[in-house]
């Protein structure tokens, strides 16, 4: 696609996966090349966790082939487990060990040897923050904590392709920042990392490739420029003065959303001139008054919109989530 | 059988003995519970079955007719502890991170049996003590002695690794309950406090032919220096049958696509 000479560091063809009647992934063809930040982008019930799940190895597929760091995931599970690293969408810490205890763990199940593996414990706490904490029990700890030290266990081994299944969601704004951070530095060592996200601004920020997955199929792919590129604009939101004229005007155009409480629509649309004199000449003849106007250079909001045919913020349905959360466990 | 099968087990018990040391509540209730029971059958039961034990135990004290029944409630009590533990490692989402690791497969689990299995026993050894404090006074030899302790570890095990599949299983910690209420109340309806002659025939025909009827006797008799009959290897069948089926369970649930 963007004819990358690396290797791919994760690549997947025709992954099916269902849970009794309900197809969660439906043929989903990915491609990972290695050092790099991919972004799975979609909202809930999309698939994202059944695809991390099928990744790294905790589940099975239905249908089709994937392999991670050259091993494939059905065939050679233990050769991908060697070289992943998982951080779920729950933090998957021991809430009963202290932060320390937790990683030494990791260490001692990854063989370091007593003396390597406190150092590495050691270095994790610090380049994580955690060296406060290191000795209370992990389930004093806040979300955010909780999150780097499960991020900061996953690291223990030195994997090479890092799983990251919605890693801020939950967090607020400060520690989303910091995460964001961690994990930007962590593909400045080379590895490579597979993120889901339903946050379109996180894929934006971290990823160089972005898969905008819907209904279990990747129905875009590409850097954000390129997203981006494939809408012609952003959008236009108006506002009116009354619910009166909002109804009107939304029956008469074709929102991407529309907001009851601010009496806003947003419109695809980029914003020029004469796109803008053609939308006022429509609302005059109807006689919708418009109070104020905005234009919106374009944003992941927008490709989603595009290639979905609905804004990200509305999941198709929110049956299938639970179904992911029953496969985190 | 992969190459770090004991190390990786090894780390495991680590684990499982850290979180026993450093939140003993459950241990100290495990011990704790049915020590009150002992004093309790003792102290208000003790005068008025003394007629009916001597008639299957001849020689022997209420106290010396119950110790069997007290050391499974404390084998019962141990297994609540383990498949609360192994719920939550399932529900906290480490075993799914575990999972992902390239160790060996199970070593959790035999880490949490290992671990619980050391922790019964010191628990059994605890309320066989205090026993000896109220009054137990057993005739048994040093090898009767080994039976003794090969049969309660063997019924450990059976019961550890059925709690380990149960905590597998259950999607919440109160899922666990209902086999801890029954691993709890089985003793109850047998041989343990009292002898299975006085019970209605329903009951005794259930008394006779439950599991833990066996071993109680065997271990009684045991203790009792009382001839045996074929009670011991009713109790080793019953035992070996419950390991084989808990560990096969337990794999058998850790192994399973967790969203099927």
């Amino acid at each position: 696609m963007n004819g990358t000479t690396s290797r791919p560091a994760i690549s997947a063809t025709g992954l099916c996966r269902s849970y009794g009647e309900h197809l969660v992934l439906n043929g989903l063809d990915l491609g990972v090349p290695e050092g790099t930040i991919f972004a799975l982008l979609g909202p809930n019930g999309a698939g994202k966790t059944t695809t991390v799940n099928i990744l790294s190895t905790l589940i099975g597929a239905d249908a089709g082939t994937a392999t991670v760091a050259g091993h494939d995931v059905a065939r050679d599970p233990d050769g991908v487990r060697g070289a992943i690293g998982v951080t779920g969408q729950f933090s998957a810490v021991d809430g009963l060990l202290t932060g320390r205890e937790n990683l030494i763990l990791m260490a001692d199940l990854h063989k370091f040897g007593k003396k390597a593996g406190r150092r590495r414990a050691d270095d994790l706490l610090a380049r994580f923050d955690l060296v406060e904490a290191a000795t209370k029990p992990a389930s004093t700890y806040s979300g955010g904590m909780r999150r780097r030290l499960d991020l900061a266990m996953t690291l223990v081994g030195s994997p090479s392709v890092i799983f990251l299944d919605e890693p801020t969601t939950g967090l607020d704004p400060r520690s989303r920042r910091t995460m964001w951070d961690t994990i930007r530095d962590l593909v400045s060592d080379g590895v490579t990392i597979f993120l889901t996200t339903q946050n379109l601004d996180e894929a934006d920020q971290l990823a160089g490739r972005i898969g905008v997955l819907d209904h279990g199929r990747l129905v875009a792919e590409g850097t954000s420029a390129q997203l981006k590129a494939r809408i012609s604009g952003g959008h236009i939101e108006l506002t009116f003065a009354s619910a009166a004229e909002l109804n009107a005007a939304s029956r008469m155009l074709q929102a991407m959303s529309r907001d009851d409480d601010a009496l806003t629509l947003q419109l695809p649309g980029d914003g020029s001139v004469r796109s803008l004199r053609a939308l006022f000449s429509r609302l005059d003849d109807a006689g919708i008054e418009v109070a104020t106007v905005s234009v919106h250079t374009p944003d992941l909001d927008d490709v989603f919109f595009a290639v979905t045919g609905r804004p990200a913020d509305q999941s198709p349905s929110d049956q299938h989530s639970d179904n992911e959360l029953e496969a985190v466990k | 059988m992969s190459a770090y099968t004991f190390t990786d087990s090894a780390t495991m018990f680590r684990r499982d003995l850290r979180h026993t040391i450093r939140y003993p509540v459950m241990l100290i209730s495990s011990v704790g519970v049915p020590i009150v029971l002992l004093l309790l059958f003792a102290g208000v039961f003790g005068g008025a079955m003394k007629t009916a034990v001597a008639a299957v135990a001849p020689g022997a004290s209420y106290i010396d007719y119950i110790v069997p029944g007290v050391m499974l409630m404390a084998i019962g009590y141990g297994c609540s502890t383990t498949a609360l533990a192994v719920n939550r490692d399932m529900t906290e989402g480490i075993i799914a991170r575990f999972k992902t690791m390239r160790i060996a497969r199970t070593s959790v689990l035999t880490g949490h049996v290992v671990g619980a299995v050391i922790r019964t026993l010191l628990a059994v050894a605890v309320t066989v003590g205090v026993s000896a404090l109220l009054g137990f006074r057993p005739h048994a030899s040093a090898l009767a002695w080994l039976g003794v302790l090969g049969i309660v570890a063997l019924l450990t095990l059976a019961l550890t690794w059925l709690s380990v599949a149960v905590g597998l299983a259950a999607k919440k910690p109160e899922g666990t309950t209902s086999f801890i209420l029954l691993v709890q109340v089985l003793p109850f309806v047998s041989s343990a406090f009292v002898p299975t002659v006085s019970m209605v025939a329903g009951v005794r025909w259930f008394a006779h032919n439950e599991p833990f009827s066996p071993v109680i006797d065997t271990i009684r008799g045991l203790l009792l220096g009382h001839p045996l009959g074929h009670t011991g290897y009713v109790a080793v069948a019953w035992c070996t049958g419950l390991a084989v089926l808990g560990f096969v369970w337990a794999r058998a649930m850790f192994n399973r696509d967790p969203s099927r």
